[in-house]
């Protein structure tokens, strides 16, 4: 068996589709995101027409089983031009996780073709105000009681809750001894269901992120993802394999979109009488940027082709996510660097980019837990 | 109910033109490395094509001339709508010129029979002759529209906005015709991941010079009356002009400078 690095003619045909999705359609808007803060609905509801949310869904469910390789273009390709929409198609994705993972049968079929076609958007709720790396710690307890679950908590963090339909989120079954997690799903107008605050953040301006309250909120058994006690596993399970991606590929376009203004860039500027591109320092930048994005890509691509073989792959997962976002970071900063003064000016791509960046660090687990993750590979070198 | 056939042709893409380089000797383009797309206009002759299929019934066959990785211009084709696509495929049909393309894709649509409509882009990218789809209508025998910017099908006429330096003609032509569009006739529409599915399972034919019974004279580089003798970089200097004297002079020169250049 060869290694073979050539991409298969649909996920071409797919990358230009998403390019030319995002170039005509997302391009246009991003700086009224950027200023607003506000998430254009109209944009996540066309990804979901050009089926860019049914990637995971088998066909069998009504999705187009591209799978992970292909959603990592797809969102790459959106990240390029607003790593905002992209990160909001990435939880549309990471929503359908349990679902995918951990559903019975009947949940698929009354679930999933929803999902394909965008008439559902889930939000995959689990962080609270006690931390998000302490998952065990949460405090959203479900009594149940006559066939359902009662449940009150506060979740925070939890992007896509301004737009979502449906709420997959992570609760602790009342009771005494070890801790038993359940992983529910409910309708966005059910009643206690409400969404709290929005936060205003620094980057990635125009994803929805706050809060979701749930006071007394009445969850049928049905409608409850996996056994009692295996909610935990379908919440770290569904942010293993599709949120690190995800935030891994939203990583790369960033990194890429940096690579193309720093280029292009030096490339047009002069100074001494010569474009900069001809300075060192300068092209040492270019070419760091350039060996993160080759690497950042390799990672990423890798864990997505072990993901679509079935193969276990978190540290792959964490690894991607891990080395592709401080890659981002450092390539953002670069990119500022090659604009001079320029580069701290709103109409430059680059300082956008960094505060986008920025924010990834946390999402789907912070660099410490990735690193966590990693270990257990790590100390297998040691026999 | 309409049978369309529309002719594709894979370019460089438009917006990697800094990268084309052009072979010393042939004078063609050097395409190693250089990203393909579906010509831009070609597009817009497919959404034509399947517009016409939503609105009167129909079939749409896409067909296209090229080596092996054309295949993906008419896979992409397919995942736009159309219900299938023909590849012309073969080292013998290298180097051909507008009018040995032309004899080739009029083969080609002997073999495929039946049609009301040939769509063409008004010409490519890489090219830009414009020559191959009237050419192609007189090897079919059929009349044919240039750059229609409008297209209405009606009792088996064609109603045709060809657009002409300062506005357009009206044209109305019996079918079967071939037409060439211009980009303002509509806006193609994205591939969803949906249509890239359903593509896979769609037919996609490679055929060769033999298949469709073409003259081995008529067709590569021995069927090509006309070749490129050299192409060149064209240099643009601009026509700097002082305009001198008090502001409103100045203004009054620079009006009647561009009512005379036809620009106001």
């Amino acid at each position: 068996m060869v290694v073979d690095f050539t991409l298969p003619e649909e996920l071409e045909i797919l990358r230009k589709s998403a390019r030319e999705f995002a170039e005509k359609e997302v391009a246009p808007r991003v700086d009224e995101m950027d200023r607003t803060g506000e998430t254009p609905v109209d944009l996540v509801k066309r990804m979901m027409e050009l089926g860019f949310g049914a990637l995971l869904i088998p066909k069998e469910y009504g999705g187009t089983g591209l799978g992970h390789l292909a959603r990592m273009i797809v969102i790459e390709e959106i990240a390029r031009i607003s790593p905002a929409l992209a990160f909001a198609l990435q939880i549309v994705h990471l929503g359908q996780g349990p679902v995918l993972y951990y559903a019975n049968e009947e949940q698929k079929k009354r679930w999933l073709p929803k999902m394909a076609k965008g008439e559902i958007i889930a939000t995959a709720a689990v962080t609270e105000p006690t931390g998000g790396s302490d998952v065990r710690g949460i405090q959203t307890v479900a009594k149940k009681k006559d066939g359902e679950y009662i449940v009150s908590g506060r979740k925070c963090f939890i992007t896509n809750v301004n737009i979502a339909n449906m709420h997959g989120f992570l609760a602790k079954l009342e009771g005494e001894g070890k801790p038993k997690f359940v992983w529910l799903m409910v309708e966005a107008d059910a009643p206690g269901v409400k969404v709290g605050r929005l936060e205003d953040k620094v980057g990635l301006r125009g994803l929805g992120t706050g809060e979701l309250i749930l006071d007394n909120v009445r969850v049928p058994e049905e409608n409850r993802v996996g056994a009692e006690g295996e909610g935990l596993r379908a919440a770290l399970t569904a942010i293993s394999n599709i949120g690190r991606p995800g935030v891994a590929a939203v990583a790369l376009g960033i990194i890429r979109r940096c690579l193309e203004e720093a280029a292009k860039y030096a490339k047009t500027r002069t100074l001494y009488g010569k474009p900069i591109s001809e300075l060192q320092a300068i092209q040492w930048y270019l070419t760091d940027m350039y060996v993160d994005y080759e690497t950042a890509r390799l990672v990423t691509w890798y864990a997505a082709w072990m993901r679509d073989r079935g193969m276990p792959a978190d540290a792959e997962n964490s690894l991607s996510k891990f080395y592709a976002v401080e890659a981002a970071v450092r390539s953002a900063h670069k990119a500022i660097q090659v604009f001079g003064a320029y580069g701290i000016m709103r109409e430059i791509i680059p300082q956008r980019l960094l505060r986008d960046a920025e924010v990834l660090c946390s999402a789907a687990g912070t660099q410490e837990i990735m690193r966590l993750v990693m270990l257990r590979k790590a100390l297998e070198f040691g026999g | 109910m309409l049978n369309v056939i529309v002719c594709i042709k894979q370019v460089p893409d438009p917006n990697k033109l800094d990268m084309v380089k052009i072979h010393p000797v042939t004078k063609t383009i050097i395409r190693e490395g250089i990203p393909l797309v579906i010509n831009p206009v070609d597009k817009n002759a497919i959404e034509e094509a399947l517009r016409l299929r939503e609105k009167h019934g129909g079939r749409v066959v896409v067909l296209s001339m090229g080596p092996p990785q054309a295949r993906e211009a008419c896979r992409e084709a397919l995942a736009m709508g159309a219900d299938e696509a023909i590849l012309l495929c073969d080292r013998a049909l290298a180097g051909s010129d507008t009018l040995a393309t032309a004899y080739a894709l009029a083969k080609a649509i002997e073999k495929i029979g039946k049609f009301d409509l040939v769509l063409c882009g008004s010409e490519t990218v890489d090219g830009s002759t414009g020559q191959v789809p009237p050419q192609l209508a007189e090897f079919l025998g059929v009349p044919h529209v240039t750059r229609a910017r409008k297209l209405e099908i009606k009792d088996g006429k064609a109603l045709v906005e060809s657009v002409i330096e300062h506005g357009y003609r009206l044209v109305e032509v019996e079918l079967p015709a071939v037409i060439s569009v211009v980009k303002e006739i509509n806006t193609p529409r994205i591939v969803s991941a949906f249509g890239l599915v359903e593509a896979a399972s769609k037919k996609l034919e490679v055929w060769t010079a033999k298949d469709i019974g073409a003259d081995p004279s008529m067709i590569g580089l021995e069927g090509s009356p006309t070749a490129v003798v050299d192409v060149f970089k064209k240099e643009f200097k601009r026509m700097g002009i002082v305009l001198k004297g008090d502001p409103e002079e100045v203004v009054k020169q620079a009006l009647d400078k561009l009512h005379e250049l036809g620009v106001l």
